[in-house]
């Protein structure tokens, strides 16, 4: 790491917009805003996330001159996470033209947002997160929990322990605790988990971590008492890694804990060490460089010095990919909608159309170099989650290993509870429920 | 009481009890700049994370274990050292809170200077200790918490000598006792404040580097002050006997009530129950169980 570089952290930490590619008032230019972490407590997780994002974006700028000639900018404003300076970086960033698409990585700050970005009319990203009602479209134009929102997570993980155990049958009379961290999004999955315990047959016993998660003792012996089969850990930044090693510590098996998305990565097991070998997690999106567009991103963005990451040992990590995947998803979006406007700079509301079209099937994920990186998705107007497959990995010590084939999570049994909660949401906020031609039609 | 798991109760109070020791171990190093100073050092989460960082980062760089640690506790005391020059003595005689402060907002700097310095990636930290249970009748006991508390055992005697019968331990409980006659009979403020601050370092160095290995190092170390407060609140902010007895009394009661009371409450009261055990005693004892009953002539 350069000094220069160091003080280019500095200028983040201060809160300075970073500009990588200045958007300028171009005609034929995209603009992303990206409400970055590369600082505090969850800079791992950003500076991976944000970094596979940009490269992709520089990739295609630099392979493919832009979308369709389109080029792609963007900026940064340091969030550290937070609320209330994700809500001041896009107040700040809003103001810059040509806004294709919001990607803030953050639960709390795309809460804040969903009002604002309604009124925008800008589509709001939360790949891998988000509130889960806002798959429904009918109710969230501009909102896209993209591949995965926690039910389908939570069904994800419920059916790998099925086909680990021989088949939905045998999960009746099994036992599994569900560890999650105490916060709204912690908690968010505890009726689910509810409902397929019904479902299944199998016994639930759901235990709170206390934020931030740094002591668990009491918990695992709790769990030990308890004797379940499985254990899922529904984690977040520290909790992770203390929840393997007390595991350890209490004589609980590693191999029968399961994570969840956001208890994948290797800021999780590192820390770990020895605990966490075996250890087996759930994700959307491959880690590794073996795929056809991270080399090719090492060879057209990092060899010609473009690359975003300081440590190019973290090029193919877990955050650096799904921050990939994210990038091949928002790029594709709006190469689907310039089909229908035109290959011309779009606005944010013909950006959502190209996302409400966003159809990407195993062949068309090969012709992008990212097979195996991640299966497929088609999201329609009222399906924003795009039915994505999730697939599992495990920890060896050193690297993640895919040790499942892609699992589709339970759609038909999730939709009309999702339903249910954004119809709700809607009464509540006197919200009139989109149909199909309504979002057919965009605004430009 | 016939049905009572009494083997799990001893399981959960003896792991309450050491991670209590865990908790003492950051609280000694805010007791020792308290009781020479009167200064509440906010920023000793975040001196426990730079050390443990930079202690790691040297290590990941190839320098031998030993060259590490004199290295970041040289470099400690140069913090401490620092930290005195710049930030207190401009402010001394200042009120408490302007001092408090100030510890606050060097906690802010301090981080960022850790992640400046050393980057944002999380690291593991091997001491050589196996964080695996052995079996005692039946209750798993982690060797890595007995290591702990040994060596919280071991620092906690260290400073009792030191504070008992070195010169400059004398010179410490002088000018905890009374400033000003510390300042009447000729003792040097700065350099005793220095010197604190500097062992303050040595404290942040030995606690980091087990709330390290235990958590991973990374950028939450600096979240377990957390934990230190009701410590502080319930032994005495100047006792480090009470840091050990409050750590000790917090890490047992937190425990016992997550697994017994939890469900009454939904679970997950440890954090937030500490503090109503420390508020409740600040009630009835609000020098804590061993701190100094400040008496004041008006």
């Amino acid at each position: 790491m350069t000094i220069l570089s160091k003080f280019k952290i500095a200028a983040l930490a201060a809160g300075v917009a970073l500009t990588n590619a200045l958007p300028a008032a171009h005609a034929d230019e995209q603009y992303f805003p990206l409400q970055s972490y590369r600082v505090g407590p969850y800079a791992a997780g950003g500076t991976g996330f944000f970094g596979g994002f940009i490269d992709y974006l520089n990739l295609i700028n630099t392979r493919d001159g832009g979308v369709n000639g389109v080029k792609l900018t963007w900026s940064e404003a340091e969030t550290q996470y937070e609320v209330e300076r994700g809500v001041e970086a896009y107040e700040r960033l809003k103001s810059n033209p040509n806004v294709a698409a919001w990607n803030p990585l953050s639960v709390g700050i795309a809460y804040a947002m969903i009002d604002r970005i309604t009124a925008d009319k800008v589509p709001l990203i939360t790949i891998n997160h988000g509130r889960t009602d806002s798959t429904d479209g009918r109710v969230f134009p501009y909102v896209f929990p993209l591949l995965l929102n926690p039910y389908s997570e939570t069904s994800g993980i419920v059916n790998y322990i099925a086909s680990k155990e021989g088949g939905p049958e045998s999960l009746k009379g099994k036992k599994i605790v569900v560890l999650y961290h105490g916060s709204p999004y912690g908690k968010e999955t505890i009726p689910i988990y509810e409902l397929l315990a019904e479902k299944f047959g199998f016994e639930l016993q759901q235990i709170e971590v206390p934020h931030p998660g740094n002591e668990q003792q009491s918990q695992w012996l709790t769990i030990r008492r308890a004797k379940p089969d499985y254990v899922v850990l529904r984690g977040w930044g520290v909790m992770n890694p203390v929840a393997l090693k007390t595991a350890a510590k209490t004589g609980f098996p590693v191999d029968h804990i399961i994570g969840n998305v956001w208890s994948n990565s290797e800021e999780d097991v590192i820390p770990a060490g020895e605990a966490a070998k075996g250890y087996t997690a759930i994700t959307i999106q491959a880690s590794g460089t073996e795929y056809p567009v991270v080399k090719e991103i090492v060879s057209a963005v990092y060899d010609k010095g473009l690359g975003n990451l300081e440590d190019k040992n973290r090029i193919g990590s877990v955050y650096h990919n799904l921050g990939i995947v994210n990038g091949i998803l928002n790029v594709e979006a709006v190469r689907i909608a310039q089909e229908k406007f035109g290959n011309r700079t779009l606005t944010g509301d013909e950006v959502r159309w190209g996302f409400e079209h966003l159809e990407l099937d195993p062949a068309r994920v090969e012709a992008l170099g990212a097979k195996n990186l991640f299966h497929s998705i088609n999201v329609t107007w009222d399906n924003h989650e795009g039915n994505g497959y999730v697939t599992f990995q495990q920890w060896d010590g050193k690297k993640w290993n895919v040790v499942s084939d892609w699992i589709a999570p339970d759609w038909a049994l999730l939709r009309p509870i999702i339903e249910k909660s954004s119809e709700a949401y809607a009464e509540e906020k006197g919200i009139k429920l989109r149909t199909a031609e309504d979002a057919e039609a965009a605004t430009n | 009481m016939s049905d009572f798991d009494w083997l799990f109760f001893t399981e959960v109070l003896v792991g309450g009890l050491l991670s209590g020791v865990m908790y003492s171990l950051v609280a000694i190093g805010f007791v020792l700049i308290y009781k020479t100073s009167g200064v509440l050092n906010f920023a000793q989460g975040a001196l426990l994370l730079f050390a443990a960082l930079t202690f790691v980062s040297l290590v990941e760089r190839g320098v031998p274990f030993a060259l590490a640690l004199a290295v970041t506790f040289a470099l400690m005391v140069v913090i401490g050292i620092a930290i005195e020059r710049t930030v207190l003595r401009p402010l001394t005689n200042k009120p408490p809170i302007t001092l408090f402060m100030a510890t606050l907002g060097l906690s802010y700097v301090m981080e960022g200077a850790a992640q400046l310095v050393w980057g944002t990636q999380v690291h593991a930290l091997e001491l050589g200790i196996e964080d695996l249970p052995f079996d005692v009748g039946g209750v798993f006991i982690s060797q890595f918490d007995i290591f702990a508390a040994a060596v919280a055992a071991g620092m906690v005697a260290l400073l009792s000598v030191f504070f008992r019968y070195t010169r400059v331990g004398l010179a410490f409980r002088a000018v905890a006792d009374d400033q000003f006659a510390a300042l009447a009979v000729g003792l040097r403020l700065p350099w005793i404040w220095a010197t604190v601050w500097a062992t303050a370092g040595l404290v942040a160095l030995v606690a980091g580097l087990l709330w390290g290995a235990r958590l991973g190092v990374q950028f939450s170390l600096s979240l377990v002050v957390l934990k230190a407060l009701p410590v502080l609140v319930l032994g005495g902010f100047d006792s480090i006997l009470g840091a050990i007895v409050g750590g000790l009394l917090i890490g047992a009661s937190e425990k016992l009530a997550e697994v017994y009371l939890g469900d009454y409450f939904g679970g997950g009261i440890e954090s937030w129950f500490a503090y109503v055990a420390a508020l409740a005693f600040l009630l009835i004892r609000p020098s804590g169980l061993f701190g100094q009953k400040l008496v004041e002539r008006v």
